[in-house]
């Protein structure tokens, strides 16, 4: 099959997919399951389309419609704080830096392998699902309430940012994490800083 | 009975000891002292020679009343005993073997002859070896043979008779050897195998007088206590004893309880023990040795080959007469008259001066085992005749030394002639007593010589038997032959024109300490006999020598009473016979003389016959009387080539078998060394080298899982997660 | 809902991310196959954390992911420069050098 062939057959598939679950999404649940249809749906074929797709830069923007799509679901979890995080930095930065070395690397085009993804989804597929089987079977250790007893769901920022400070609770790790992040920027810099022997000898002065 | 007192058994035990002495110091001083130390051990024989003769004057000659001369140390008290194997005399239910000294008439007669006989000869060497170059080395061994002899004498038991018979078998072997250790001694190589041959043939008489021993010594004792446990003996438990006086009693008691019959093994032990005689005292077949020592020097064998060591063999037999049967005396005559006269056949065919006297030798040995063979007065004959014997042959060797020094150092009698007037002492002396030995009267030769005849002629007209009758004959013309032999050799050496004349003109008498002992010993020689006799010349009994050697007086036990010896074998000789056949001794001895000499006259002296004519007549009979009748070719055919061959059969043996058999076992080893070597380095090394070889396949195929490639670990990393989680889950 | 189908989401994303580290030859979609990883993980997270007792420590967990995320994400990026300096390719099988 050509590449028009099989792009036009994936796209399809996927959009196919996509309203697929999203009605069926709706007629179970209702509007949060059409809601949640739509971004799950969203975030599988964002993934699906990073393997997919040919072009680097193409696969990279796929991703940010994983990472929307997971900001979705956190959304409908009742995560507000999460997901405007997850968006902040994921797409804003996370996906940034792909893109940055995207840019630093030459480009590579076609560089997959159809088997090789299909064989792979297979197994890895076949091995989750028995996995996915067990967890199933398992929930009931989950300490997970029915439906009825769920607390409802308020904003997220005041709890979030009182548990980050309060001394009690997340003091320490936000402090950690700050300077965690701190020492990775550092080092980023330092991993990527550009050597003496990178120059040129006439830029070398 | 035992007039003895310590003193003088002390001066007894002097008599070995000096010389003994003298030989230690000789051997490691002797080099160094001014004249080699002869003067050393002549002083000390001159001082031996002067004990033996003042005991034998004064206490065997002095001797008097009934009881017998018989004196035994080890029965004194304070008397010098040794004591082999424990302190006190006997410990109870064991033996202990005790020695000492017995001084009986024949032990002072041989005493005193040895003494004296050693003495000159000791003194004659000092002239006839001077110059030699282990001249000191040869006075050491001459005075340790006396030592010997003179141990053999005085010994009372039989066991110590045998070792100073050893001593001396050893002794004659290094002197007769004396050149074969001189590198420049042209006769070097005849020397050793003279001195070897004499000592191995000696050797087969000692084994036999070995055996002799030995059976005396287990099977008296026991078959006189089962004699004593039948009864037919009264007495007490005897216990197993070397001395001779036990054997004598035991013996003694043994026959008598089987009313004068032997008993058969007695007969065969009396036969081994006179094999040690025949060895000794060169009778036939032994002989072989004798004439091949005259490769020794002379005083040598004038000492050994006169005097001591042949005289060894008949005092032996002497001493053990009474345990003889009368079949072994049988054969003791046999071979004795036999000897006498095979060897004095031969002695009239040989040319060597030394030689001549050698089978005369052997010849007068064979008379006297012959004598003491036929028993009774023949005993005393027969140890008589050694006396003379000793003194006559002593003094003819060292005249024929003297003149072989005279003619610097030739010996054959072809080449001499008329040295009479050139060594007129030697000739004089020689002289004397060649007519000792032919038995002339009133020399003392004649004395013994007719005596033996006389035994002979008794013992046959007693008992006619086979043995006596073949003496009878034989003596007889061995007496005529010797004559004959001893007067050709005065003829050819003194008389006639010289046939040599370089050695005529070069001939010379010898210095005085050589021809002083020519005169001692001659001069004994011709008065030896008188000496010995008291009384009439002519007669025969009732002289001292033959109460001092008598056999009763010899053989009387020292437990007290007299030992009735009539029934062992000793012939009861009646007055009328004794007289009968002294008369036809007498007769037969001058006649044979007569004859001897006359023949020797005729063919030598007046050369009316030829002696190669009458060579030549006999023929073939001549060269085999010449040739010794082949006995040395017989002998080095069978026992030497036989001994030989069982040595190269064992050695064959030894090098293959054995020698093959430690190969094998080393050869087995080594297989089994390199079998183990190749398991240990394919087995078991194999073993390791496989583990260490897997080891590294199974890591090279292992190894290709680390490809460096992140996204196949992730990919292991994740199979493996699955793996572990679909285990977990399904388990 | 149901917790489960958020599981089951969160689960088909992170086999997705497994399959784009392991089945795409360039470096940087290894980057990315982990991001999608890392969201998977997320998801669970939160969604228990909802249907569960209620708390915060679900979602705080989370946060801290995204966190640590985001510092991982750039000293991965400097790594993967610095790969590719060295070994001038893209390709992660060719930067093979600790194979044995």
């Amino acid at each position: 099959m050509s590449i028009l062939h099989q792009q036009r057959a994936f796209y399809g598939l996927l959009t196919l997919a996509i309203l697929t679950s999203v009605g069926y999404g709706l007629v179970s649940h209702g509007a949060e399951g059409m809601a949640f249809g739509f971004f799950s749906s969203f975030t599988i074929a964002g993934s699906l389309m990073c393997i997919w797709e040919r072009s680097v830069v193409r696969s990279a923007f796929s991703l940010m419609a994983t990472f929307m799509g997971v900001a979705g679901l956190f959304l409908l979890l009742g995560s507000d704080f999460l997901a405007m995080a997850q968006i902040l930095i994921y797409v804003g930065g996370i996906l940034a830096l792909i893109l940055f070395g995207v840019m630093l690397t030459p480009p590579d085009l076609g560089e997959r392998s159809l088997p090789r993804i299909g064989g792979t989804l297979v197994f890895v597929l076949g091995g989750a699902s028995l996995v996915w089987k067990h967890v199933m079977d398992a929930t009931e250790s989950l300490a997970v309430l029915p439906v009825e007893e769920l607390t409802p769901m308020t904003s997220q920022d005041q709890s979030v940012g009182l548990a980050f400070l309060h001394p009690e609770q997340y003091v320490v790790a936000f402090e950690l994490a700050a300077f965690l992040l701190t020492v990775a920027l550092v080092a980023a810099v330092y991993i990527a800083r550009r050597r003496t022997a990178d120059f040129e000898p006439e830029e070398a002065a | 009975m035992n007039t003895l007192t310590p003193n003088d058994y002390l001066l007894l035990l002097a008599v070995p000891l000096i010389p003994l002495l003298g030989y230690v110091v000789q051997i490691f001083f002797g080099r160094n002292l001014p004249r080699k130390g002869d003067w050393m051990l002549l002083g000390g024989m001159f001082i031996v020679m002067c004990i033996t003769v003042y005991m034998f004057f004064v206490h065997a000659m002095g001797h008097v009343g009934p009881a017998p001369f018989w004196n035994e140390s080890a029965m004194t008290a304070d008397g010098p005993v040794f004591r082999w194997l424990y302190n006190t005399s006997d410990v109870p239910g064991d033996q202990n073997l005790i020695a000492g000294i017995l001084y009986d008439g024949l032990a002072a007669a041989m005493l005193m002859v040895v003494g004296v006989v050693s003495f000159l000869v000791h003194l004659f060497s000092s002239g006839y070896m001077a110059g030699d170059r282990r001249y000191h080395i040869f006075f050491a061994n001459i005075s340790l043979f006396t030592f010997a002899m003179l141990g053999l004498i005085l010994s009372d038991n039989i066991l110590f008779l045998f070792v100073f018979w050893e001593l001396m078998g050893f002794m004659s072997y290094l002197l007769i050897g004396h050149f074969a250790q001189d590198p420049d001694s042209p006769r070097i190589k005849h020397a050793a195998a003279a001195c070897k041959k004499a000592f191995l043939t000696t050797r087969v008489g000692d084994t036999c007088l070995f055996f002799g021993m030995a059976m005396f010594y287990f099977l008296l004792p026991r078959e006189y206590n089962d004699l004593l446990a039948q009864g037919a003996i009264e007495g007490e438990r005897v216990i197993s004893s070397f001395r001779f006086v036990d054997l004598w009693t035991m013996g003694g008691q043994i026959v008598e309880a089987n009313n004068g019959e032997y008993p058969f093994w007695m007969s065969v032990a009396g036969l081994f023990t006179f094999g040690g005689t025949v060895g000794k005292s060169a009778q036939f077949p032994l002989h072989i040795w004798l004439p091949d020592a005259m490769e020794g020097p002379t005083p040598v064998s004038a000492m050994i080959h006169a005097a001591t060591m042949v005289a060894a063999g008949v005092s032996l037999l002497g001493r053990m007469f009474p345990m003889m049967s009368p079949e072994v005396l049988q054969i003791v005559i046999a071979v004795g008259a036999f000897t006498a006269l095979f060897a004095a056949t031969i002695g009239c065919t040989v040319n060597d001066i030394k030689g001549v006297l050698a089978y005369s030798t052997i010849s007068q040995l064979g008379f006297m085992v012959a004598a003491i063979g036929t028993g009774g007065l023949g005993i005393v004959a027969g140890l008589f005749h050694m006396v003379t014997h000793a003194f006559f042959k002593a003094c003819l060797f060292l005249s024929a030394g003297s003149v072989i020094h005279g003619c610097h150092h030739e010996q054959d009698m072809q080449k001499m002639g008329g040295l009479r007037k050139k060594m007129p002492i030697t000739f004089m002396c020689m002289l004397i007593c060649t007519l000792a030995i032919a038995g002339m009267p009133l020399f003392a030769g004649y004395y013994s010589k007719d005596r033996i005849i006389a035994s002979v002629i008794d013992s046959t007209l007693t008992q006619w038997r086979g043995a006596n009758v073949f003496a009878l004959v034989a003596l007889p013309l061995a007496a005529m032959l010797t004559t004959f032999y001893m007067f050709r050799l005065i003829f050819l050496t003194f008389f006639g024109e010289p046939r040599d004349q370089h050695i005529h003109d070069h001939a010379h008498e010898s210095p005085i300490p050589m021809t002083a002992a020519l005169i001692g010993l001659a001069f004994l020689g011709m008065f030896g006999g008188h000496f010995w006799l008291a009384g009439d010349p002519l007669s025969n009994n009732g002289t001292w020598f033959t109460n001092l050697v008598q056999w009763q007086t010899m053989y009387v036990t020292s437990r007290g009473g007299s030992l009735d010896l009539t029934s062992m074998n000793m012939i009861a000789v009646t007055e009328h016979t004794a007289h009968t056949g002294h008369v036809w001794a007498v007769g037969v001895s001058l006649s044979v003389l007569a004859l001897g000499f006359f023949a020797a006259l005729w063919v030598y002296g007046l050369k009316k016959l030829d002696p190669a004519r009458i060579t030549s007549k006999l023929g073939l009979v001549y060269e085999a009387v010449r040739d010794k009748y082949y006995v040395d070719e017989a002998v080095n055919g069978s026992v030497i080539r036989g001994t030989m061959g069982l040595a190269k059969g064992q050695k064959w043996i030894d090098e293959n078998i054995i020698d093959g058999t430690v190969l094998g076992v080393g050869r087995l080893g080594r297989g089994l060394g390199t079998l183990c070597a190749w398991i240990d380095k394919n087995i078991v090394d194999g073993a390791v080298n496989w583990v260490g070889n897997t080891t590294q396949a199974l890591g090279s195929v292992a190894r290709l899982l680390q490809t460096g490639r992140i996204q196949q670990y992730v990919s292991f990393a994740v199979g493996g997660a699955l793996l572990l989680a679909a285990f977990h889950i399904l388990t | 809902m149901g917790v489960e189908a958020y599981m089951g989401v969160a689960g088909v994303l992170f086999v997705l991310g497994v399959v784009c580290i392991i089945s795409r030859r360039n470096i940087l979609y290894v980057l990315m196959g982990i991001e999608m990883i890392l969201n998977a993980a997320n998801i669970n997270f939160v969604a228990i954390n909802r249907f569960g007792n209620g708390g915060l420590e679900g979602r705080m967990f989370a946060i801290f992911v995204i966190i640590l995320a985001a510092a991982e994400a750039a000293i991965a990026l400097a790594i993967v420069l610095n790969v590719f300096h060295l070994f001038q390719s893209i390709r992660p099988s060719d930067a093979d050098m600790l194979r044995d």
